[in-house]
């Protein structure tokens, strides 16, 4: 073990859905959780005679994420048929795109230690039809389930430059807020929207001369969770596999593991990877897709600034932490919330401190969006910008902000000073108030001016009085202030 | 004259084709597809460099539809032509393994 | 009356039942009194809908006698291939595989039957999934030709042409993917059109090779096969290989049918002849074609030797393609979701292949081997790669034909119709016959067969002529001017007692 050295190599395999209206050859509406075989037709169902139609709209998300990858698009794009037998692949035969897919030669950048980013570059981008499901009940036998067969999928290959479960990781995050930010998938990783096969090895370094571990392919991974504890335990494996038996990577040694989340452990399903000859063809009742430049510049204009940029623009532009600006851009519609109120006049990081302290968990009890909480982008930055001209203390802001989703569009000075939350902070008026509590309460003032243990207890409680006095309207900054001035 | 295809060939082809073929089929098939097979050579008399494939005779690209939802058959009318069925499922043997699955 | 019923073709049947002159009903029973007299022995038919049928013809009758209108079929009686997806009756393809199998959908060309207020007849036999040149392939039963009831009638759309000759029905729907309906109409005298691919819905079509199949009419006469056309050509949303108005907009293909074609390419129609390849036909087969082609020069066309060098090597291209097509198309055929399924012990594999094996017959075992040979992996490029490069030399020998003349005539089949089992053992010869029709299927072009003569057996023969791409007005009063001039559609056969 002490003379190994070794480099962790991922490459990763994605399925992504997109959240089209409908499936990608047919009508059928696209629907979680409806009734087993209801949301199928007889093109889905590969009844005989039927045809595919391509789904507009699935093209359009399908280039829109390959542009926000920043692949080259094909200009002209096929379709091709992938055999294979299978009972939820009703045709027995998968289209999908084979030699000339829509995108290729792209990158996906990730946030990796210190702050910096990584670009892992993206081989292609593809898409196909999904197929349905198969139910292993108890008993011998399985059930079919079609009503995912031919929903859009988006398959994503990256270059084997992944390297380690941390960066896995923080690619499959990070893709996955990509797509959300566009909008063409929910990408619920439980609800099946994205699916990732890492394809991990090692490269060993033993006595000077590499070796290279045979590659393993993971699948059933249906957490982010999985994912990385898939790859440190294959990690782990290979390693001592390494060791044991100093197998090394050959033609066709590759094999497909399952990942068993109960026990933790990736389970052989297939040694010696036997080659599934797909005999893939020009799909016949499809003609080809050709994305000119017209075409192309249109869904070009759906792009949009790209989470991880965003986050580390945060950084730099506003000085938030690394840890804030994620939370911010966690979501496109938070983000763009964040950078209306900062226009608005609010000042960065005291909104930044209201969203992710007052809007994210107004939003999360009701689970909505802070856009939808009925609170608009003018009454946050009008708020924030009481909270630093003193007019109102931050616990009193909450408040305001809980009252303000219900009293729809109400100026939050006015519902403030409604509620008799406005913070007073005319230095004048609160100096007779401290003068009046000093003259009521002469041991303690002693106390502070002796100095000793009971200095700060003292003083406390003299501020406490003041707050007491201006039914907690003082600013306690302010009142601290006049207090030192007087009893120093 | 030396077989185009042999019994082994053949035989791969029958389980890539999902057919179980009889031990007599695979002689007749291994006989009549090498013939057939043997024809086909004449397409490398002419000389195809330079020429492009022809997968589709028309002139037409970009043929789309829109994203809008149409009725689907419902369950009972999916299920109407099944060999075997499992209430609301197509029903098959146990799938043992899913590494038949691409 | 039935008899005088049955002697017209669709247009004057649809014109006299229109005007009141004729019911529906009326032809409608003579059909099936036809059928139930002669089917016994011709067996053109694997399912009817007398019931159906009659209950239409009443519908048509009432509404034209209420003044109501009617489709551009009213009230004739037609007949379908078993290979396009009914919702009435089961959609077999003549297969065991398919035996009980009910589609939930209708194909689009059956809507537009519908449509035109055709009453359907039933669904004639055929080749298990097109797959044969005589019918003899057929899962399910056994079809003779009219004419003479020891031979075949053709295939694969045996039955369509068959029920078509013998007044079974007054026209027909084949399908047409290397000569499908034009040679089983040759060999049974009568009219048999494949549209230009593209023109005419796939939809609904039980696919055997997806790039060359094609919808066409079987019919007694070129007006007829104009009529049907004009029913069933079109673009349709659910078929993405249809073509749209835009590139080639559906004319009325009746409009201008007696007419001589307008503009022909250098001021006489000019047809252009193969002359080495019509060598290859019998001889009763090589006058005929000759003597119709003196019919037109009569007319005042004049014929030019052109050359089609890569003929030669259409049926290989086309085994490869058409079979690698269909072995995928066929894939779907597995006892899981539809069709026939093993009533053998299996477990998940053997599902299909025992359900597969039992259900399929020879033949389409064969062409499904032959299609996942050529696509497998070491062989796509030797096979289907070259076939597909050697469809594009093919499409250009008819672009380059059609700068020369304005159509091409030849035989469509080598010899007239063969005695049944003649030809069954060997599956290559049988291939080999399709040499005139393959290759039009491959290019994509429009081809018809006209009845144009007889062999000394009294056995039909078909002129097969051809056209470039959506040109069937032209093909068609090409056609027409030949039919106008002769009599040959208008012999029938003495039908078996």
């Amino acid at each position: 073990m002490n003379n190994l050295q070794y480099k962790v190599v991922v490459g990763l395999e994605i399925h992504v859905h997109l959240c089209t209206k409908t499936k990608m050859f047919c009508g059928c509406a696209m629907e979680y959780g409806a009734r087993p075989n209801s949301r199928v037709c007889p093109v889905c169902l590969g009844m005989p005679g039927v045809l595919p139609v391509m789904n507009k709209q699935a093209i359009e998300y399908a280039v829109l994420a390959a542009l926000a990858l920043n692949c080259k698009i094909a200009e002209f794009t096929k379709w091709d048929r992938k055999s294979y037998y299978y009972p939820d692949l009703p045709k027995n035969y998968q289209i999908s795109q084979y030699d000339l897919p829509l995108g290729a030669h792209g990158f996906i950048e990730i946030a990796v230690e210190g702050g910096r980013s990584k670009k892992i570059r993206i081989r292609r981008v593809h898409l196909e039809e999904d197929a349905g499901k198969n139910l292993h009940s108890a008993g011998n036998f399985s059930q079919v389930d079609l009503n995912r067969a031919g929903a859009p999928l988006l398959e994503i290959v990256t270059e084997p430059e992944v390297n380690g479960a941390a960066e896995v990781r923080a690619l499959a995050v990070e893709l996955q807020r990509i797509v959300r930010y566009l909008g063409v998938s929910e990408a619920d990783m439980q609800k099946g929207h994205m699916r990732f096969e890492p394809n991990i090895n090692l490269v060993v370094t033993k006595d000077g001369s590499e070796h290279k571990t045979p590659i393993a392919e993971v699948k059933n991974l249906n957490s982010f969770r999985a994912l990385e504890k898939s790859v440190e335990y294959e990690i782990r494996r290979q390693l001592d596999n390494f060791q044991e038996t100093g197998e090394v990577m050959q033609m066709g040694n590759k094999s497909t593991r399952g990942w068993d989340d109960v026990n933790e452990v990736t389970v052989l399903q297939r040694e010696k990877e036997e080659a599934h000859d797909y005999r893939y063809f020009p799909e016949p009742d499809l003609v080809p897709v050709e994305v000119k430049s017209r075409w192309l510049e249109e869904i070009r204009g759906h792009l949009c600034e790209l989470p991880l940029k965003k986050q580390m623009r945060y950084v730099e532009q506003y000085g938030l932490s690394a840890y804030d600006a994620g939370v911010l851009t966690a979501e496109r519609s938070t983000a763009e919330f964040f950078e209306d109120v900062v226009k608005g006049g609010g000042e960065p990081k005291r909104v930044c401190n209201w969203i992710t302290q007052d809007g994210l968990r107004l939003a999360n009890e009701r689970g909505c969006s802070v856009r939808k909480l009925g609170i608009t982008p003018q009454q946050v930055a009008k708020l924030t910008s009481m909270i630093v001209s003193g007019d109102i203390s931050s616990t009193a802001a909450t408040s305001v902000t809980n009252i303000m989703t219900t009293r729809i569009g109400i100026d939050p000075h006015l519902i403030a000073k409604e509620e008799s939350l406005l913070q007073k902070s005319d230095a004048s008026e609160l100096e007779k108030v401290v003068e009046q509590v000093l003259a009521e309460n002469s041991k303690a003032v002693e106390d502070v001016k002796s100095g000793g243990k009971k200095n700060e207890k003292a003083r406390s409680f003299l501020l406490g009085q003041v707050m007491q006095k201006t039914k907690g309207q003082a600013n306690p900054k302010i009142v601290s202030e006049i207090l030192s001035k007087k009893l120093n | 004259m030396a077989k185009k295809i042999d019994e082994a060939q053949v035989r791969k082809v029958a389980k890539l084709a999902r057919l179980e073929l009889a031990n007599s089929e695979i002689e007749e098939f291994t006989v009549q597809l090498s013939a057939i097979l043997d024809y086909m050579e004449k397409m490398n008399e002419l000389d195809t460099t330079g020429v492009e494939p022809l997968a589709h005779c028309l002139p037409i690209s970009n043929v789309f539809r829109d994203d809008s939802i149409k009725t689907s058959l419902g369950t009972e009318k999916t299920l109407a032509n099944a060999p075997q069925r499992d209430g609301e499922f197509f029903k098959v043997p146990k799938i043992l393994d899913d590494s038949n699955r691409a | 009356m039935s008899g005088e019923l049955l002697n017209k073709d669709c247009r004057q049947l649809r014109e006299a039942i229109a005007a009141g002159r004729a019911k529906s009903v009326e032809a409608t029973k003579a059909v099936f009194e036809a059928i139930n007299k002669y089917e016994p022995v011709i067996g053109a038919y694997i399912s009817t809908f007398e019931k159906q049928a009659l209950a239409k013809a009443k519908e048509v009758d009432d509404k034209i006698a209420a003044g109501e209108a009617v489709g551009e079929l009213a009230g004739v009686p037609v007949a379908i291939k078993d290979n396009l997806c009914s919702t009435f009756g089961a959609t077999t393809c003549a297969s065991k595989i398919l035996e009980n199998f009910h589609s939930p959908y209708n194909a689009t060309v059956i809507e537009k039957l519908l449509a035109a207020d055709a009453v359907i007849v039933g669904k004639t036999n055929m080749d298990e999934f097109a797959m044969g040149s005589s019918t003899e392939n057929s899962g399910l039963k056994r079809t003779v030709n009219p004419w003479d009831t020891s031979r075949v009638p053709g295939g694969s759309s045996g039955g369509s042409a068959a029920a078509v000759a013998g007044r079974l029905c007054f026209a027909a729907l084949g399908s047409d993917t290397g000569g499908s309906i034009r040679q089983p109409a040759a060999f049974c005298g009568v009219v048999g059109l494949k549209p230009t691919y593209g023109r005419v819905s796939r939809y609904g079509l039980v696919a055997y090779g997806s790039s060359l199949d094609q919808i066409g009419p079987v019919t007694r006469t070129v007006s007829d096969c104009a009529l049907m056309m004009n029913v069933i050509a079109g673009h349709d949303e659910k078929d993405s290989t249809s073509v749209g108005e835009s590139i080639a907009p559906v004319c009325n293909y009746l409009e201008k049918l007696d007419e001589p074609i307008s503009r022909p390419l250098r001021g006489r129609l000019r047809i252009g002849v193969v002359p080495e390849l019509n060598a290859g036909s019998d001889n009763d087969v090589q006058n005929a074609i000759a003597e119709a082609i003196e019919v037109y020069k009569k007319l005042g066309a004049e014929t030019v030797e052109i050359e089609m060098p890569h003929f030669d090597y259409a049926i290989a291209a086309y085994y490869v393609i058409a079979t690698a097509e269909a072995s995928s198309n066929l894939a779907r055929y597995d006892g899981v979701h539809y069709g026939h399924r093993t009533a053998s012990k299996a477990d998940y594999i053997e599902v299909y292949t025992k359900s597969r094996a039992e259900g399929f017959g020879k033949e389409v075992k064969r062409r499904i081997m032959l299609g996942t040979y050529a696509l497998s992996s070491g062989y796509y490029d030797a096979y289907y790669l070259k076939a597909l490069k050697v469809r594009n030399l093919i499409r250009g020998d008819f672009t380059n034909a059609f700068e020369r003349c304005d159509c091409v005539m030849m035989p469509v089949s080598p010899t007239t119709a063969f005695k049944i089992g003649e030809k069954v053992d060997d599956p290559l010869k049988m291939y080999l016959s399709d040499v005139y029709t393959i290759a039009a299927n491959l290019a994509g072009v429009p081809s018809i067969s006209i009845p144009c003569g007889f062999d000394e057996n009294n056995l039909p023969i078909g002129l097969q002529i051809l056209a470039a791409a959506f040109a069937e007005e032209k093909l068609l009063r090409i056609a027409r001017m030949f039919e106008m001039q002769t009599e040959w559609h208008q012999r029938r056969p003495a039908m078996p007692e």
